[in-house]
């Protein structure tokens, strides 16, 4: 076997499954976009870029389901990711009791992301839930009422929710980097006498930020395409303060029916992405320190 | 101090975590004619299992059960596996395409899954595979791959190249330095891709529902779907529904963290 052709014997599997299951179905997906929809007679004329036009000229709920998206993706990606990260950091440094607490810390992970919907549905509504009345006792709200009829703060329902279930994935991630740090590396440094917060930052930091960087990557698309919990939640509403572009094309292909516009859309959102999955790529690469 | 601001932390996340659960339990346990009548308390004056009993016995659900678990497995072994050979090129090795490669990896994971349903049903219809699980699972290897090499990647990128290549001077041949080296290295991080495509599996909805039509193959958040719409179910049952589809995921979680925490104390870079 020659050098030059041994890493692609190894991803040979991978390249079958993905191009089979997704680059042929995401080419015949993108093609819609230039196809206009007939729902009544069930054809489809080609139209060209005129769909496109639509979307940079007349379509002030793209614009502002864009905000959202930014909005949605910042916030909630923030939260799970500081929590996830102190909460590794607490597991790795272990505890009493940690085999017990641990698989339960993990469990938000594990639920299907509609019921994740209902279930903070449920808890928002003062009828079924607690947290109208916590929020009264906090001074936050100056009666118990659900937050997600409120156009002003809507979207703060979705991002708890979706808080909730992303924190284990960051703790997951980054605990098993840190499990992967040999002890020997702290030892040595507690000898030369780093400790502490320096070997946090000059040891752990550095080390974990692979992984840092991959996982900000990945969750950031994944949040910034995740409908489902908004779509349960408050389909979009009130007043598409809680419309994210996202929620938007679901709208569109399965409400109106018109995939080509939704394509169209779905094709905007996938080039914003790639700008900011070519950025941090980039930032990646400069770290990578095995080649 | 900063032992007990630790376990402040710790409880705080175990409130945060588990009241949401606990709801629900909650709901699930509470007679159908409390639920609103009593307002928000703590728990019902009264308890009944009617929820459970129905869900177990008038739905289908140690059969969605048993497809999830043969989905959700199947899939996390596979891309596992395939994952662990990708990862291991993408790291050790320089080559014409990998950043295309890498690009494309990453481009999949971008275009919003409502899109694509569609046409990847008529790869399925071509290759037959519609309404079976096998279609399921090769869609989920597939649609977790990506993230799966790149997680991979980074573990193998995390450990030293150095000893590997050592092993290899001493005459071991690179799968043997990669079996006896690399791998025990890497365990917690396979246990974390096998973890995380296991559950992505047991979760996953929409492919779930749009390529599977027979009862008998559902899935189990299909499933529950299926048994909502088709009984107009109350919420006491879909909360029972729910606290039952945790129960599986969690022993498998016991599990699978304790394969993570074990990964290193082998002591493979000792001496």
């Amino acid at each position: 076997m020659s050098k030059l052709s041994e890493p692609w014997l190894y991803l040979l599997p991978t390249l079958i499954f993905i191009f089979l299951l997704v680059l042929v179905p995401l080419v015949t997906g993108i093609s819609y976009a230039f196809y206009d929809f007939d729902l009544i007679s069930g054809t489809k004329e080609f139209v060209g870029l005129d769909q496109f036009v639509r979307i940079l000229s007349e379509d002030d709920i793209f614009t502002m389901s864009l905000v959202n998206t930014l909005f949605w993706t910042s916030t909630s990606l923030f939260f799970q990711f500081t929590l996830g990260l102190g909460l590794a950091l607490i597991l790795n440094s272990g505890f009493t009791g940690i085999k017990l607490i641990q698989p339960v810390l993990f469990v938000p992970w594990a639920v299907p992301s509609f019921l994740i919907g209902l279930m903070w549905v449920w808890m928002f509504n003062p009828v079924t839930g607690p947290l109208p009345y916590l929020f009264e006792w906090l001074g936050l709200m100056d009666s118990p009422e659900n937050i997600l009829s409120d156009p002003d703060h809507a979207m703060w329902g979705p991002i708890v929710a979706n808080v909730w279930f992303g924190i284990p994935f960051f703790t997951i991630m980054l605990l098993a980097a840190l499990r992967s740090i040999p002890n020997t590396i702290y030892e040595a440094a507690n000898i030369d006498g780093v400790s502490g917060f320096a070997a946090f930052r000059y040891i752990t930091l550095p080390l974990i930020l692979p992984t840092i960087v991959i996982t900000l990557l990945i969750r950031a698309i994944w949040i910034a395409n995740f409908a489902e919990i908004i779509i349960v939640m408050t389909n979009g509403g009130p007043a598409n303060s809680t419309q994210i572009v996202a929620t938007y094309i679901y709208d569109t292909a399965y409400q109106k029916m018109d995939f080509g516009y939704a394509s169209v859309i779905s094709i905007a959102l996938l080039s914003m992405l790639m700008v900011y999955g070519f950025i941090l790529g980039r930032i990646r690469q400069k770290m990578t320190t095995y080649v | 101090m900063i032992r007990n601001s630790k376990y402040i932390f710790i409880i705080g996340f175990l409130v945060f975590t588990l009241f949401p659960v606990f709801w629900m339990l909650k709901i699930s346990l509470t007679p159908d004619r409390l639920l609103f009548s009593e307002g928000i308390v703590a728990w019902p004056s009264m308890i009944t299992f009617d929820h459970y009993y129905s869900v177990l016995v008038e739905g289908s659900f140690p059969d969605y059960f048993l497809n999830s678990f043969i989905v959700s497995f199947t899939t996390a072994a596979m891309v596992t596996i395939i994952s662990c050979l990708a990862g291991y090129a993408l790291s050790r090795f320089n080559f014409k395409g990998k950043v295309a490669i890498m690009t494309i990896l990453l481009v999949t994971q971008m275009f919003p899954i409502v899109m694509i349903i569609a046409p990847i049903y008529n790869v399925l219809t071509f290759i037959n595979l519609v309404d079976s699980l096998t279609g399921l699972i090769l869609v989920y290897t597939a649609f977790n791959l990506p993230f799966a090499c790149f997680l991979m990647q980074s573990f193998f990128d995390g450990s030293p190249v150095e000893l590997e290549e050592a092993a290899m001077i001493d005459g071991c041949s690179r799968l043997q330095a990669f079996e006896k080296i690399t791998l025990p290295l890497c365990l917690p991080g396979i246990g974390a891709t096998l973890g995380f495509v296991f559950t992505a599996a047991w979760s996953e909805l929409l492919f779930a529902l749009m390529f599977i039509n027979r009862q008998s193959q559902m899935t189990f958040p299909a499933g529950i779907m299926n048994f909502v719409t088709k009984f107009s179910v109350d919420w006491g049952q879909m909360a029972a529904a729910m606290i039952l589809a945790l129960i599986p995921v969690c022993i498998f979680f016991a599990y699978i963290q304790k394969f993570i925490v074990q990964g290193l104390t082998a002591g493979a870079l000792k001496g």
